[in-house]
């Protein structure tokens, strides 16, 4: 059983089409990501299959549960993690996790042991007594990811979980996301504008621009689907001879020449170098240096969208809740 | 479908959060409190058509005042729904398999005590103040109407709350609802003293049998009769409270 699946979902508000029939389906214990920019329809579609948006056309079963039958028990099943903040800040860690934990119907006994282990897991047993409002951002989404956790889902929903935090942070959130997704079997689905993020985490990518899914490819699938590798020679000796030579190879896709160097396109880099080296020693040609590069999620982007993605620093309504949140503490 | 744990923790959530904010607690009892100071000691002497000469005007403000406490601050549980849609905890709340009509009650339950206690503090001022308490029996009845009247228009904000997404919306549409209200409900005089066209008016004011009911109760004076009036407010709390739940069934929350 999948743990998602997804046909023909499609959110229209008014005239305006945020998600236009996007069908995918996702397997359990993967970590799947949307990938797209900002304004694609990644949190609206996140937002239908949370139940906080009615879909406008199309199905959608999480969990082997209904979305439009059975809401309650999808919203039973699934955890998630909002773009926007979505704590109390009036509360202390523990107390929002407690609050969590007893609209899950959890049991006395069982949501002590839950809160301390999640806790532990995000590494804020020592703060979990402090107001949140004193927490920092990492901190802040380091407690929402323990919230999500506590009632063990099936599923669990991020919504661009490292937006807007420091380098460091955002590195140990993705080892959280990993760690829980092996150690809880649980599937993961999340969005992100950053091409790093779905690289290093995710098992599968869908590309999402304009409401519709462009590619869905494994981050390797994705690249190869691109040109393959790049792998650059400086030669000394005759490059024709050796272009020719390599040419007749059926792993090498395109050759381009520029004057002293060769640029060599080809799939499977690291199983074909050697035989690149053999071939140039069979001509007595000698390679003085070699330098390869694979492609990175970008060009794929670039490629399919004909635009680079567009990186902000937050949301604006992120931007507009935090300002009246501090007028609003004075 | 009803959650007892829900609404339980719901209802501490919002103790924790009163008995925390200090100043909001001071700031909702300020406006009752100065107008039982002044507008009680200063009309103290008035005498209204329609009054036995036994009550005086502090005693027939008293329960007005309490019923003015209970409208303002139960209305204004709205902006906490409000506040919590702003910071996005509502949609935290809203994504839990919890029922929808337990997180209402439980909504209810928690502003419906903050307001019985913001009612309380003011009902011990106005001792201090020279305010005569019936027995027991009647003071403890007086709890139950006031549970009425907060109930009524702890819903009202509910459903406001449902529907209007900012709280600078929310509170011009809140004073311009409650002030009337406030005004029209016989708190401060009788209504009776009203000309005939805006009487009219003050019956369709649920407060007037609010404050009537709690008169009758306090100070053994009402214009209608008390079971009338707990009549009145049972009926219109009941069907508030199914509204209420249905626009929050109904609302998509973000």
């Amino acid at each position: 059983m999948s743990a998602i699946i997804i046909k023909e979902l499609t959110k229209k508000f008014g005239e305006f089409t945020a998600v236009d029939s996007v069908s995918f389906s996702v397997e359990p214990g993967e970590l799947f990501g949307l990938l797209g920019p900002n304004g694609a329809g990644k949190t609206t579609i996140i937002n239908m299959l949370t139940t906080l948006l009615l879909p406008t056309a199309g199905d959608a079963e999480i969990a082997g549960y209904d979305l439009r039958q059975d809401p309650g028990e999808v919203r039973n099943n699934i955890g998630i993690i909002f773009q926007d903040p979505s704590l109390d800040i009036g509360l202390t860690g523990r107390e929002n996790l407690e609050f969590h934990a007893m609209m899950y119907n959890i049991g006395s006994d069982e949501r002590k042991k839950r809160i301390r282990e999640v806790l532990d897991v995000v590494g804020l047993a020592d703060k979990a007594d402090i107001l949140v409002e004193n927490y920092s951002g990492g901190m802040k989404r380091r407690l929402e990811i323990a919230r999500g956790l506590i009632h063990y889902p099936k599923v669990l929903f991020l919504d661009e979980p490292t937006l807007g935090l420091d380098a460091q942070t955002r590195r140990s959130i993705w080892d959280h996301i990993r760690n829980l997704n092996r150690n809880y079997g649980t599937s993961v689905i999340l969005t992100t504008h950053y091409m790093e993020e779905a690289d290093f985490l995710c098992d599968r990518i869908a590309i999402i621009d304009h409401g519709k899914i462009i590619a869905l490819d494994t981050p390797s699938g994705l690249k190869n689907c691109l040109r393959g590798d790049c792998v650059s020679l400086t030669i000394e000796g005759r490059v024709d001879l050796i272009a020719a030579a390599l040419g007749e190879k059926e792993w090498v896709k395109e050759i381009v020449p520029k004057g002293k160097t060769l640029d060599v396109i080809l799939s499977d880099y690291e199983k074909n170098i050697p035989d690149i080296f053999q071939t140039a020693s069979n001509l007595g040609i000698e390679i003085s240096s070699i330098n390869f590069s694979k492609p990175s999620l970008e060009d794929v982007f670039i490629r399919l969208t004909g635009s680079i993605i567009r990186e902000q620093e937050g949301s604006r309504q992120s931007v507009r809740r935090d300002r009246m949140r501090r007028r609003m503490l004075r | 479908m009803i959650q007892r744990k829900v609404i339980y923790i719901l209802w501490r959530r919002e103790m924790i959060k009163y008995f925390r904010a200090r100043s909001r607690m001071a700031g909702a009892i300020g406006m009752p409190a100065f107008m039982l100071i002044f507008q009680g000691m200063g009309f103290r002497r008035v005498e209204f058509p329609g009054l036995p000469e036994s009550i005086g005007y502090f005693q027939y403000l008293v329960p007005g005042i309490i019923g003015m406490t209970l409208l303002f601050t139960a209305a204004y549980a709205g902006m906490s729904v409000i506040m919590d849609k702003q910071f996005g905890f509502l949609k935290e709340v809203m994504v839990t398999p919890a029922s929808r009509v337990s997180i209402v009650l439980g909504m209810i339950s928690g502003s419906a005590t903050t307001s019985l206690i913001q009612a309380l503090i003011i009902m011990m001022m106005s001792v201090l103040l020279g305010f005569r308490l019936p027995f027991l029996p009647a003071v403890l009845s007086s709890f139950m109407i006031m549970v009425l009247i907060s109930m009524i228009f702890i819903n009202i904000g509910l459903i406001l709350s449902s529907v209007l997404k900012d709280f600078h919306g929310f509170s011009t549409v809140i004073n311009f609802i409650a002030f009337p209200l406030f005004l029209l409900s016989g708190a401060l005089f009788p209504v009776s003293n009203l000309p005939a066209s805006i009487r009219i008016l003050s019956y369709f004011d649920p407060l007037t049998y609010g404050v009537d009911a709690l008169r009758g109760v306090l100070i053994g004076h009402c214009e209608f009769s008390i079971v009338l009036d707990v009549c009145i407010l049972l009926t219109l709390s009941v069907l508030m409270i199914c509204t209420s739940s249905y626009f929050f069934r109904r609302a998509e929350t973000i």
